[in-house]
C-alpha cells in the first residue's frame, strides 16, 4: 500500500482535483485484470479511461504524446508481467518506448512522472484496483496538466 | 397501457405498474429507502412521495404503491413534494442520526441535520417493518415482530431472546434498508458460514454462487442443500429479483446418451487429506494449512486478496515452515512420490517472499526433486538468491504455542546432528496426490485395470493406453506428474484417438452458412449503438438513459437503443433487425468485456451480412458500473466518454477478411529415434504421408543402446519394433543420412532442403533429433576399463561382479554442475534399475550408490524402495565434496565424503558406474537456425510455453518431442512424440488454414526496407521480397502489432488497431469527435 503523505492531501475546503487519465492496456493481462477487478467489485475512483491494445508492444509513442496533447493529466500503460508476455517480448518493447517517451515529454514541459508503466498478470484484479488508486493519487498530487482542457 | 404525465413528460406504463416504476422507465429519479425488489412495496418510509392530480384533486402519495392511471399528472420535484420528503428525512434523522443510509437520504433531500432534539438513544431502525414482513410473508416463519408501543417500539424476537423458530436464513438482514438487523443478534450466536470449496474452506460463499471466478460456463447455481426454497418451499426471492427470469426451481438433472468412438479418462486426482496424521496438527491448529490452501492465500483473487495472512488471527506470518512428503514416500500413507510438491513448495516460498519480503521460509525435505526442465535452476535461485532455507530433515513433532498459536517444531539438525526446536508462525503441509474414488469407479465401469494404488498405468511404451481398446488415459490418473507432462500426455491421448478414429474424421461436421457480406467501404459510417442495462448490473449505477441520450449526439450515430440484456437471444435478433432496417454499417455495444462477449456479437453481425470486424465494444460494466458503485453520476460520465471513444473508433473500422491457405497434408519429422519414429507412425496412422529425416544411416537413435526400462519394457526390442513398422509403412518416406540445410515456406507448406540434395514438403514439422550421453572426463572414465557409464553397462548387458565384490555408482556426473546446470532427470531411476538388475543377478555383490538427491520421482519411488530393501546402499555426498577415485591394477577404490556421518568412507570397487548427464546434441544450434526455432543455453530446444505448450514451438506449425526438448525417459519421450503428432495432426486434418484476420499488413509504397519489423517480430513472420520490401504472410502473423508500432515509415498497420483507430479514441477522450 502506498501511504499518501498528509501534506499532499487537499484540504477539505478546496474541491479535490480529479485527474483525467488514459490507460493503454494489453488484451491478455492488464485488460483481463481490470475485468477481474470489476467481477470482484473492487471500487476505485472513475478517473481512468481504458484503451485496449492487443499487446503493449503495439504501443506507439504517438499514442502517448497524443494523449497528453488531448489534455490527459496522466497516462498509464499496463502489460503482462516481465517474462510472461503473451507475445514473448511486447511488454519489454513497451517499457523501452515508455522510458523514451518520458524524455520526450519532459522536453515540452510535461512532468515525465505523469507517465507510468505497470506489469500485472490476468489474475491480478486486486492489483489493478491498487495501481488504479495509486496512479490516480499520484497524478492528483502532481496537479492538472497545463494542456488540460476543461470540458 | 396507461399514459400519464410526469413532470410534464408523457410516459406510458403497463396497467398495474406503480408511479415509481413508470418514473424510473422514463429516467426520472425518485428517492427510495424501504423499497426492496424481493417484496411488494408497502409505502412504509414515505420518502418516495410525489404530488398527483386526478379527478380527486391534487395530493401527495407514496409513489412506490400508487398505481398509474390514464391521464394522471405527477410532479416529483415541486416545493410541496420537496418539503414533504424533507420532513420525512428529518424525522428519520432525528431517530437515526448516525446511520449511513439515513444520512444519504437526508443529503439527497437537502436536510443538513435533524431539526428535533435527540430524544433518547440513537438507533439504526426506521421501523419500516420490511424485516417483519419478509419473515412472516415470504419465509412464513414469523420469528420476529414489532414489540412495544410509541417511542419504545422495536423489532425483536419474543421476550428478546434468541428465537427458537428462526431458521437463520438472513432474509431480515437482506431486506433491511439501514443495516440495523444483524442476524447474530437474533440468534444469540454467529452462524457458521458456508465454506467455499474452491478457496479450500478459507473463504465463504453464498447459497447461489459461481464455483470459481474463471469457471466455464460462468453461470451461478443454487446449492440445493442449503437453499431455504429447496428446504421449506418458501422464499423464492431470487426468482422474483432476477430481471432475466433465469431461475428455474424445477430444473432437474438430465441423463444423456452419447455415441462415441473412443473415451479419454482424465478424472484427475484428489489431494491427500492430512487430518489423519494427527501429529502434524492439521485440523487442530488453525495455522497449519495444506499447500493447496496456501496457494489460495497467495492468489491475488483468493480469500486474502493475495496478502499473506495466517488463519488464526489474520496476522502477517514471518517464519513459515513447509513440510514435504505429507502423504507421499511414507509407508503409512502412500509409498510413491507425488512428483510436484518439491517444486510447489519452492514456488510458494518464492512467491510468499515476493509478496512480503519479511517472510522467512524454511522447507523441510528428504530429497529435493527438481527434476523437470528448468527446475534445478529455479531451485538454485530459491536457495541462493531468494533466501529460501532448505533443511534436510523430517520434523518429529508439531506443537501449538499457547497464546500466540505459533507452532513449535522439533527436528534433527542435519549439520549439528542434534535435536533442534524452532518456533514458526505458520506451517504449510505439502500434501501429495492420490487417485480419486470417482476416477477409480469410472475405470471399474470401463473394465480398465488399475495398479495397487489405484492409478491407471498402462503398459510400458504406451503412456496413454489403458489396455482396453479405444479407452485412453491422461494426467494424474495415470500417475503423479507436473503440469508439462500432464499437458503433453493430454495432447498424446488426443493424437492417439485421432489415429484410432481417423477414418471417421470429419464425418459428423456440419458447416455454418452465412449471408454474403455487404461491402460498406464506400458508405458513410452509420453506427448503431446498443446500450445494455445488464439487468441492474450496469443500470443500477450508470444512468443508461443518459448514456443513450448522449450517444444520439455523437457524429455518425444512426441509431441508439437500450436493452435489458443485449446478449440475450431476442436482443441479438433485434440488433439484426435494426441493422437491416436502419442500414447500420458499424455496431457498438456498450455493455461488458469484449473478452467474453465480442465473439457473440460478431456472430450476430455475420448473420446480418456485415463483416464481423465492423464491431466494437465499450466496457461499461467491469471497467465502470461494477467498480464505481458509490458514484453513479461520475460513473455515468465515464460511461458516456467510453461510448464516445468507442464510437470514434467504430467510425474508422473497416472490413477484415481472414485469408485461408491450402494445407499440404504431409508431415516432416526430423530424427528417427524412438520419439521421431513414434511421431511418424502416429501421423501416418492419422492418414498422412510422413517424410522421416534421419541424420544417421540407421533408425533407432539412443533406443538401440538402452536395454530395459524400470517397468520392465525392453527398449531395444521396442526400437526394433518401431523401425520395422516404419520401414513397412507405405505412408512413411525415409530419408536417412540426411539433415535439413535450409527451409522455406510456413505453416501449411514448409519446404525443407536436405543435405542429400533432396527436397521435402510438409504442412508441419516435428523436431525429434534426440540427445546423447555425456562423456565424463574424470573419475578415470576412459582410462580404466572398469569405469563405465550407465549406458555403457547397459550396452554390455550388465557386468559380472564376484561374490563379495563391490560395484559403486556415482550420480550427477556432469549434471547439476556449473557447465551443465540442469538435472538429467533419468539417471537416478536408471541407477536404481541397474542396481536392482545387478542385485538380482549377483545377490551377494555389494552395490553402493553415491548421490546428492535421489530423484526417483512419481511411481519410480517404488523401485528406489525395492533397491534399498534388496540391500543396495545409498550414501549421500555434498555438491562440493565429490568422491575421489583411485586405481591399483584392476582394483578401484572410491573415497566417499559422507554428508550424514561427516566422515570419509573408502569403498573398494570391482566396477565403477557413472551416471553421466543427458546432453543436447551440438547439431541443435545449426538446426535451430535452419528452422528458425530457439535453442536454449544448454543446447536443448525451447518450447512455446514451459507448462502449457510443451510440444509446440512458438512458430506455428513446428513441434518438438523427445530428448531434443530436454532429458526424459522412453515413456515420456513417447508421450511427447504422440503429443507433437496429435498437435500436428490438428493442422493436417484441414484442407485449409484460416489465418487470423487481425494481422499486420505492409504498405509497399511506404516500406523503406529497413527490416526493423524483421528484427522485432517474435514469430519470424515478416520476410523481405526480392525488391527489398517486406511481406508479412497472414498465416504467420499472430497480430501482436510489435512491427506496426516499430515501423519508422508507418508502412505497417494492424487490422482493428490501426493508428487512426487508436488515435480516434484518444482524440475522443479529449472531447473532440
Amino acid at each position: 500500500m502506498v501511504e499518501v503523505p498528509s501534506e499532499k492531501m487537499s484540504p477539505a475546503t478546496t474541491p479535490v482535483f480529479e485527474p483525467r487519465i488514459v490507460a493503454l492496456l494489453c488484451h491478455y493481462c492488464a485488460f483481463a485484470a481490470a475485468d477481474m477487478a470489476g467481477v470482484m467489485r473492487l471500487q476505485h475512483s472513475p478517473n481512468i479511461r481504458v484503451i485496449r491494445l492487443p499487446c503493449t508492444g503495439k504501443l506507439d509513442i504517438l499514442y502517448l504524446l497524443r494523449a497528453f496533447e488531448e489534455g490527459a493529466d496522466g497516462v498509464m500503460v499496463a502489460g503482462c508481467e516481465e517474462g510472461s508476455c503473451h507475445f514473448v517480448k511486447g511488454n519489454l518493447v513497451a517499457k523501452r518506448r515508455v522510458n523514451f517517451t518520458k524524455g520526450l515529454v519532459a522536453q515540452v514541459g510535461i512532468d515525465p512522472e505523469r507517465l507510468r508503466m505497470y506489469n500485472l498478470s490476468s489474475s491480478m484484479g486486486p492489483r489493478w484496483a491498487e495501481i488504479s488508486r495509486e496512479m490516480i493519487e499520484h497524478v492528483r498530487s502532481l496537479g492538472p496538466s497545463h494542456l488540460r482542457r476543461e470540458k | 397501457m396507461a399514459t400519464l404525465a410526469i413532470n410534464g413528460i408523457t410516459v406510458t406504463a403497463d396497467e398495474g405498474a406503480t408511479i415509481l416504476e413508470a418514473a424510473e422507465s422514463a429516467g426520472i429519479n425518485i428517492p427510495t429507502l424501504c423499497r426492496h425488489r424481493a417484496m411488494l412495496p408497502t409505502g412504509a418510509c414515505r420518502i418516495c412521495m410525489v404530488r398527483i392530480e386526478d379527478a380527486r384533486g391534487p395530493r401527495l402519495v407514496a409513489s412506490c404503491v400508487h398505481p398509474v392511471q390514464d391521464g394522471l399528472k405527477v410532479e416529483t420535484d415541486t416545493d410541496d413534494v420537496r418539503e414533504a420528503r424533507r420532513m420525512v428525512a428529518e424525522l428519520m434523522l432525528a431517530r437515526c442520526p448516525d446511520n449511513a443510509a439515513v444520512k444519504e437520504i437526508a443529503r439527497q433531500t437537502g436536510v443538513a441535520d435533524a431539526a428535533w432534539a435527540d430524544r433518547g438513544e440513537p438507533d439504526d431502525c426506521v421501523l419500516c417493518g420490511r424485516c417483519v414482513e419478509v419473515c412472516h410473508d415470504v419465509m412464513k416463519v414469523g420469528a420476529i415482530d414489532f414489540n412495544g408501543r410509541g417511542s419504545a417500539r422495536t423489532v425483536r424476537a419474543p421476550f428478546d431472546e434468541a428465537s427458537p423458530v428462526c431458521q437463520q436464513c438472513g432474509a431480515c438482514a437482506f431486506v433491511c434498508p439501514t443495516g440495523k438487523i444483524r442476524p447474530d443478534g437474533l440468534w444469540g450466536h454467529r452462524p457458521g458460514p458456508l465454506r467455499e470449496p474452491f478457496e479450500e474452506g478459507l473463504g465463504c460463499r453464498p447459497t447461489i454462487n459461481r464455483p470459481f471466478p474463471s469457471a466455464v460456463p460462468s453461470i451461478p447455481a443454487i446449492d440445493r442443500g442449503n437453499c431455504v426454497h429447496f428446504k421449506t418451499g418458501q422464499c423464492g426471492v431470487c426468482q422474483k429479483v432476477c430481471p432475466a427470469g433465469a431461475i428455474d426451481y424445477d430444473e432437474a438433472a438430465r441423463e444423456r446418451t452419447l455415441e462415441v468412438g473412443a473415451v479419454v479418462l482424465s478424472p484427475g486426482f484428489r489431494r491427500f487429506d492430512p487430518s489423519g496424521l494427527g501429529e502434524l496438527g492439521f485440523g487442530r491448529f488453525p495455522n497449519v494449512v495444506t499447500s493447496i490452501q496456501f496457494e489460495r492465500i497467495l492468489s491475488a483473487s483468493g480469500p486474502t486478496m493475495g496478502v499473506v495472512k495466517r488463519p488464526s488471527d489474520g496476522a502477517h506470518p514471518r517464519k513459515i515452515a513447509f513440510l514435504q512428503c505429507v502423504g507421499s514416500r511414507d509407508r503409512r500413507t502412500h509409498v510413491y512420490c507425488s512428483a510436484f510438491c518439491c517444486m510447489q513448495a519452492t514456488k510458494e516460498a518464492m512467491i510468499a517472499r515476493e509478496h512480503d519480503r519479511g517472510i522467512d521460509p524454511t522447507i523441510f525435505f528428504m530429497d529435493i526433486r527438481a527434476f523437470g526442465k528448468g527446475f534445478e535452476s529455479y531451485f538454485n535461485r530459491a536457495r541462493t538468491e531468494t533466501g529460501v532455507r532448505y533443511v534436510r530433515s523430517q520434523v518429529s513433532s508439531v506443537k501449538e504455542v499457547l497464546g500466540s498459536r505459533n507452532l513449535l517444531l522439533s527436528w534433527v539438525d542435519p549439520v549439528a546432528g542434534r535435536r533442534t526446536d524452532g518456533e514458526f508462525d505458520m506451517l504449510v503441509l505439502s500434501v501429495g496426490a492420490e487417485p480419486s474414488p470417482e476416477g477409480i469407479a469410472l475405470a471399474r465401469k470401463l473394465g480398465v485395470a488399475l495398479d495397487e494404488h489405484g492409478f491407471c498405468r498402462g503398459a510400458p511404451f504406451e503412456p496413454v493406453g489403458t489396455g482396453v481398446e479405444g479407452v485412453y488415459v491422461t494426467g494424474m490418473f495415470s500417475g503423479p506428474k507436473d503440469i508439462p507432462e500432464t499437458v503433453s500426455q493430454a495432447s498424446a491421448a488426443a493424437g492417439a484417438v485421432a489415429s484410432y478414429l481417423h477414418e471417421a474424421r470429419g464425418t459428423e461436421v456440419s458447416k455454418r452458412e452465412y449471408p454474403l457480406q455487404k461491402d460498406v467501404a464506400s458508405e458513410e459510417p452509420r453506427v448503431g449503438v446498443f446500450v445494455c442495462h445488464c439487468g441492474i448490473n450496469i443500470a443500477g449505477t450508470v444512468k443508461v438513459e443518459e448514456v443513450e441520450k448522449f450517444a444520439r449526439t455523437l457524429p455518425g450515430v444512426a441509431h441508439v437503443e437500450r436493452s435489458l440484456f443485449t446478449c440475450s437471444q431476442d436482443s441479438q435478433q433485434n440488433i439484426k433487425k435494426r441493422i437491416a432496417e436502419k442500414g447500420l454499417n458499424r455496431v457498438v455495444v456498450a455493455s461488458c468485456t469484449p473478452r467474453t462477449h465480442e465473439p457473440i456479437f460478431q456472430e450476430t453481425l455475420r448473420e446480418a451480412a456485415l463483416n464481423p470486424y465492423l464491431f466494437e465494444m465499450a466496457n461499461i460494466r467491469e471497467h465502470c458500473a461494477w467498480v464505481h458503485q458509490a458514484v453513479p453520476d461520475e460513473a455515468t460520465v465515464k460511461a458516456m466518454e467510453l461510448v464516445a471513444m468507442t464510437v470514434a473508433k467504430a467510425r474508422m473500422l473497416g472490413a477484415l477478411q481472414t485469408t485461408s491457405i491450402p494445407v499440404h497434408r504431409e508431415a516432416i519429422v526430423v530424427g528417427a529415434g524412438i520419439a521421431g519414429m513414434t511421431a511418424a507412425l502416429s501421423l501416418s496412422g492419422q492418414g498422412f504421408v510422413v517424410h522421416l529425416v534421419e541424420r544417421e544411416g540407421e533408425l533407432g537413435g539412443l533406443g538401440r543402446r538402452l536395454r530395459t526400462t524400470l517397468r520392465g519394457g525392453d527398449v531395444r526390442a521396442h526400437a526394433t519394433l518401431l523401425s520395422d513398422a516404419v520401414k513397412r509403412n507405405d505412408r512413411i518416406r525415409l530419408h536417412t543420412g540426411a539433415a535439413p540445410v535450409s527451409m522455406g515456406g510456413h505453416i501449411g507448406r514448409f519446404e525443407l532442403a536436405l543435405s542429400t540434395g533432396a527436397k521435402v514438403e510438409g504442412g508441419v514439422i516435428v523436431v525429434a533429433t534426440g540427445g546423447r550421453e555425456h562423456k565424463p572426463a574424470h573419475f578415470l572414465h576412459g582410462e580404466h576399463p572398469r569405469v563405465l557409464t550407465q549406458l555403457e553397462i547397459e550396452e554390455r548387458g550388465g557386468v559380472d561382479v564376484p561374490d563379495g565384490g563391490n560395484i559403486v555408482m556415482i550420480q550427477c556426473v556432469g549434471s547439476r554442475v556449473p557447465e551443465r546446470g540442469y538435472c538429467s532427470r533419468v539417471c537416478c531411476s536408471q541407477a536404481v534399475k541397474n542396481a536392482l538388475a545387478i542385485k538380482k543377478k549377483h545377490p551377494r555383490a555389494g552395490v553402493t550408490v553415491l548421490y546428492r538427491d535421489i530423484r526417483t520421482y512419481g511411481l519410480y519411488e517404488e523401485a528406489y524402495r525395492a533397491a534399498r530393501e534388496a540391500g543396495v546402499v545409498f550414501l549421500r555426498f555434498e555438491e562440493d565434496r565429490q568422491p575421489d577415485v583411485a586405481s591399483e591394477g584392476d582394483r578401484l577404490s572410491v573415497i566417499h565424503h559422507d554428508a550424514e556421518f561427516g566422515a570419509n568412507v573408502m569403498i573398494a570397487a570391482d566396477w565403477l558406474v557413472l551416471s553421466a548427464a543427458v546432453e543436447a546434441l551440438p547439431e541443435n544450434r545449426a538446426l535451430g537456425e535452419v528452422l528458425k526455432v530457439p535453442v536454449m543455453d544448454d543446447g536443448f530446444f525451447l518450447e512455446a510455453h514451459a507448462k502449457l505448450r510443451p510440444a509446440d514451438f512458438a512458430s506455428e506449425g513446428i513441434f518438438v518431442a523427445g530428448l531434443a526438448h530436454g532429458p526424459k525417459n522412453a515413456d515420456e519421450s513417447i508421450a511427447q512424440a504422440l503429443a507433437a503428432a496429435g498437435r500436428a495432426g490438428i493442422i493436417l486434418s484441414h484442407d485449409t488454414i484460416e489465418a487470423n484476420a487481425v494481422v499486420s499488413r505492409v504498405d509497399e509504397e511506404k516500406c523503406i526496407s529497413c527490416l526493423t519489423c524483421v528484427r522485432i517480430c517474435p514469430y519470424d513472420a515478416p520476410a523481405p521480397r526480392a525488391d527489398g520490401t517486406v511481406e508479412i504472410p497472414a498465416v504467420k502473423c499472430q497480430g501482436c502489432g510489435l512491427c506496426a508500432a516499430a515501423c519508422p515509415g508507418k508502412a505497417i498497420q494492424l487490422g482493428k488497431f490501426k493508428d487512426e483507430q487508436v488515435e480516434a479514441m484518444i482524440t475522443a477522450f479529449g472531447g473532440r469527435q
